[in-house]
């Protein structure tokens, strides 16, 4: 038996054996051209179908509006006006619509619900240090995370999602084709720069619409450019703070929006430059040529639009803070409160810190900050706030050692920073250095699962590190040879 | 009763107690799906209407990146769904065109699903008549039906499915027109009440037609019942090396065996 099937199995082989050298021999007969030939006749055949099947209505050709707004949102002269202007009033829309939102699930999370949950815990007789560690360290980052996040993103998704429906995503990495081009880059890596401005993570994980490994690993790599989702609240809160505040009052939201709009700029400049660099150095090689059709613009559909973008992106990189938030609540509220000698292990971080933190035109405060936020950057200002009142030993303002809070008043936070040493250099090079550092540790984490590296993981991370403390340092002995001060 | 059902056809009660929506549940399928077509056609528009899924859709090219998977109750049987990525063609070595033939080929799908977008036919016939090659087990799923109207196109979707030998369905996914059509479709083919004949590429010129014939013969010989020799031979011949390798491991072999078996249950 064991015999027979054996002989089955090599008679099958032999006759596929004979099979393929057939086709070879029978290959070389034909020549070379038969992948041409064949391409022609399916071509054929389709023109053939096509002809007899499809009849064009012969009625007044009515006006065209997708050629019309192409060559509106493409042209060399109104495509990039009009790119600005979008992205300008999508975040405006996302800005000032998410004010009112915050504040209010702020008030409701923090000022309601907080002091609710203290009580409980007194009455239900928890001990003290485990109280302060859940309720002023977890709950308080958890809740800052959710009423600083929810409303940008609720807005900010699905408006990026509706301009991606009705089709105008095509029309931007058409734009920029060529700046990318130049770079050594893909083109398509203008849709995953822009993908990175919701949130890094979701950009890295959108660089799998681009084929070549060399291409993917530069859109990845500098995807950390897309100044994201977390980021956001920093610069806006920084820039209304110490440059809007530069000039007449009338004027400060126009100077401070500008400021905000130059650093995202910025944050394109250095995707091109450092594209370009990658593509010369460490990732050598031509751009490859890819075709990308303009799709048709559809109306979105916006019921559904919502929907979806509420449910797939919102909540889902909502979640993902509040996983990471939660333990990085634990360790600010305990780096305040566990004591080395008369100092909290915070403060002594802070001090060690300091000395490096000015010479960058920061702060230890920052710089610790930056540590303890590697999670996520949502919390960088937060724990900035915290971390400030900790080494003042301002009684007058917070809620008490490692309690997480927000200021109302933005003369409060003024009073605060100026009390902390905090100078205008201080404030640019925040801005700058929240533009350029390590992504957080989730994209650092989904930069792995897409690449299997360490190395390329390593390089993603090091490089935007090191290029953000070179300009900051660069930036701040500049600074204090032109102004003497700072 | 075909004729009775079609006065409620549009009644949501109707169309629940014949299609139920499984998400991502592909358990215990009894049939396999495969969604191909060119990019931007609305496949995933297609999928969710389907599954009852939100799989994200988004009016640029190459939008799903992952091969995406649903399941649906229709008439009782269980399907899985599998949304294959866009592609133009299945000839040049892609990694999309590659996953897309791959599945088609290897996956053993009961009924490939084809969404052509309607305002661009002839284009998109270039992907369906390679597809038409491979399997002959096929819907066509004429999407964007509503947009070729607003174009002034009028698409005689009969002749086309004469032409091409396998059941064409009109269809407007985003407004879920024609997705009852679609899967009485589907269960037709899947259920063998629809024998599809699909439309063959004229093979060119006669040294080809020769060679060709004389490769199915052998294949046939070594592949018994195997349905797509002919383009086996083509890919052979312009020495496909997937294809070179399933034939050299009897891969294909097993592939019609496992759809005969499937086929008993």
């Amino acid at each position: 038996m064991k015999n027979h099937t054996e002989s089955i199995k090599q008679q099958e082989q032999k006759i596929s054996d004979d099979i393929l050298d057939t086709a070879n021999s029978l290959r070389w007969e034909l020549g070379e051209n038969l992948h041409d030939s064949l391409l022609e006749s399916i071509y054929q055949d389709a023109a053939k179908i096509s002809e007899k099947v499809v009849t064009k209505v012969d009625a007044k050709p009515r006006y065209d509006w997708d050629k019309t707004l192409d060559r509106l949102l493409t042209s060399r002269w109104t495509g990039f006006p009009i790119m600005l202007l979008m992205l300008t009033a999508v975040f405006w829309i996302t800005i000032s619509g998410a004010n009112v939102p915050s504040a209010l699930l702020a008030s409701l999370l923090i000022e309601i619900i907080h002091p609710i949950l203290k009580d409980a815990a007194l009455t239900i007789g928890l001990p003290l240090w485990l109280n302060g560690l859940m309720i002023d360290g977890v709950y308080l980052s958890m809740a800052w995370v959710i009423s600083v996040m929810l409303p940008p993103m609720a807005i900010f998704f699905p408006l990026f999602t509706l301009l991606e429906d009705f089709g105008y995503l095509p029309r931007v990495a058409f734009n920029l084709d060529s700046f990318f081009k130049k770079a050594g880059a893909h083109g398509k890596q203008a849709l995953t720069m822009a993908m990175g401005y919701g949130c890094n993570a979701a950009g890295i994980i959108a660089t799998r619409v681009i084929d070549s490994p060399r291409e993917r690993l530069i859109a990845i790599i500098t995807n950390n450019f897309s100044l994201c989702n977390g980021r956001w609240p920093t610069q806006i809160l920084i820039a209304s703070l110490f440059i809007g505040s530069l000039v007449p009052a009338a004027l400060g939201g126009l100077v401070s929006a500008g400021a905000v709009v130059f650093v995202a700029l910025l944050g394109v400049a250095l995707t091109f430059i450092t594209s370009w660099f990658l593509s010369r150095t460490i990732l050598k090689g031509e751009a490859s040529a890819f075709s990308l059709e303009l799709p048709p613009y559809r109306p979105p559909k916006i019921l559904q639009t919502l929907y979806t973008s509420l449910i797939d992106r919102t909540i889902f990189v909502l979640w993902r803070a509040i996983i990471f938030a939660v333990p990085a609540g634990a360790v600010i509220w305990l780096s305040a409160n566990l004591m080395i000698g008369d100092m909290s292990i915070g403060e002594h971080i802070i001090n060690f810190l300091g000395p490096f933190g000015l010479l960058l035109g920061l702060n230890g405060v920052i710089l610790f900050a930056y540590i303890i936020a590697i999670p996520a950057n949502e919390i960088v200002i937060p724990t900035i706030l915290m971390l400030t009142v900790m080494t003042l030993n301002v009684s007058s303002v917070g809620e008490g050692a490692g309690v997480i809070f927000e200021l109302d008043d933005y003369r409060t936070y003024t009073e605060l920073f100026s009390a902390g040493g905090w100078t205008l250099l201080t404030a640019i090079n925040l801005m700058l250095f929240s533009l350029i550092h390590n992504p957080c540790s989730t994209t650092i984490y989904t930069i792995y699962k897409e690449t299997k590296s360490i190395k390329w993981t390593a390089i993603s991370t090091f490089l935007p590190i090191m290029m953000g403390l070179t300009i900051c340092f660069f930036i701040a002995q500049l600074w204090r040879l032109f102004f003497g001060t700072g | 009763m075909a004729n009775k059902l079609s006065n409620c056809e549009t009644c949501p009660v109707h169309q629940s107690a014949y299609l139920k929506k499984l998400g991502v549940n592909t358990d215990n399928w009894d049939y396999v799906l495969a969604l191909a077509g060119n990019p931007n056609t609305g496949k995933s528009t297609v999928f969710n209407a389907l599954t009852g899924l939100r799989q994200h859709t988004g009016n640029w090219p190459g939008k799903t990146v992952t091969r995406a998977e649903g399941g649906f109750l229709y008439q009782e049987k269980r399907y899985k769904l599998v949304d294959l990525p866009g592609t133009y063609s299945l000839l040049s070595t892609s990694t999309d065109e590659e996953v897309a033939r791959n599945f088609i080929l290897f996956g053993k799908p009961d009924v490939t699903v084809i969404v052509m977008d309607a305002t661009r036919i002839e284009r998109n016939l270039n992907l369906t008549l390679q597809i038409l090659e491979i399997t002959d087990r096929i819907v066509v799923c004429l999407n964007l039906i509503d947009e070729a109207h607003r174009h002034q196109l009028s698409i005689d979707e009969r002749k086309l499915s004469k032409e091409l030998g396998v059941p064409v369905i009109p269809t407007s996914a985003r407004r879920s027109e024609g997705i009852q059509e679609l899967l009485k479709a589907i269960h037709e083919v899947a259920n063998g009440l629809y024998i599809c004949k699909p439309h063959r590429i004229a093979s060119g010129s006669k040294p080809l037609r020769r060679a060709v014939s004389h490769l199915v013969e052998k294949i046939e010989n070594r592949f018994k019942g195997i349905s797509n020799a002919r383009w086996i031979a083509l890919r052979l011949l312009e020495g496909d090396p997937r294809i070179i390798e399933a034939v050299k491991d009897g891969e294909l072999d097993k592939l019609e065996q496992n759809l005969k078996s499937i086929e008993a249950v």
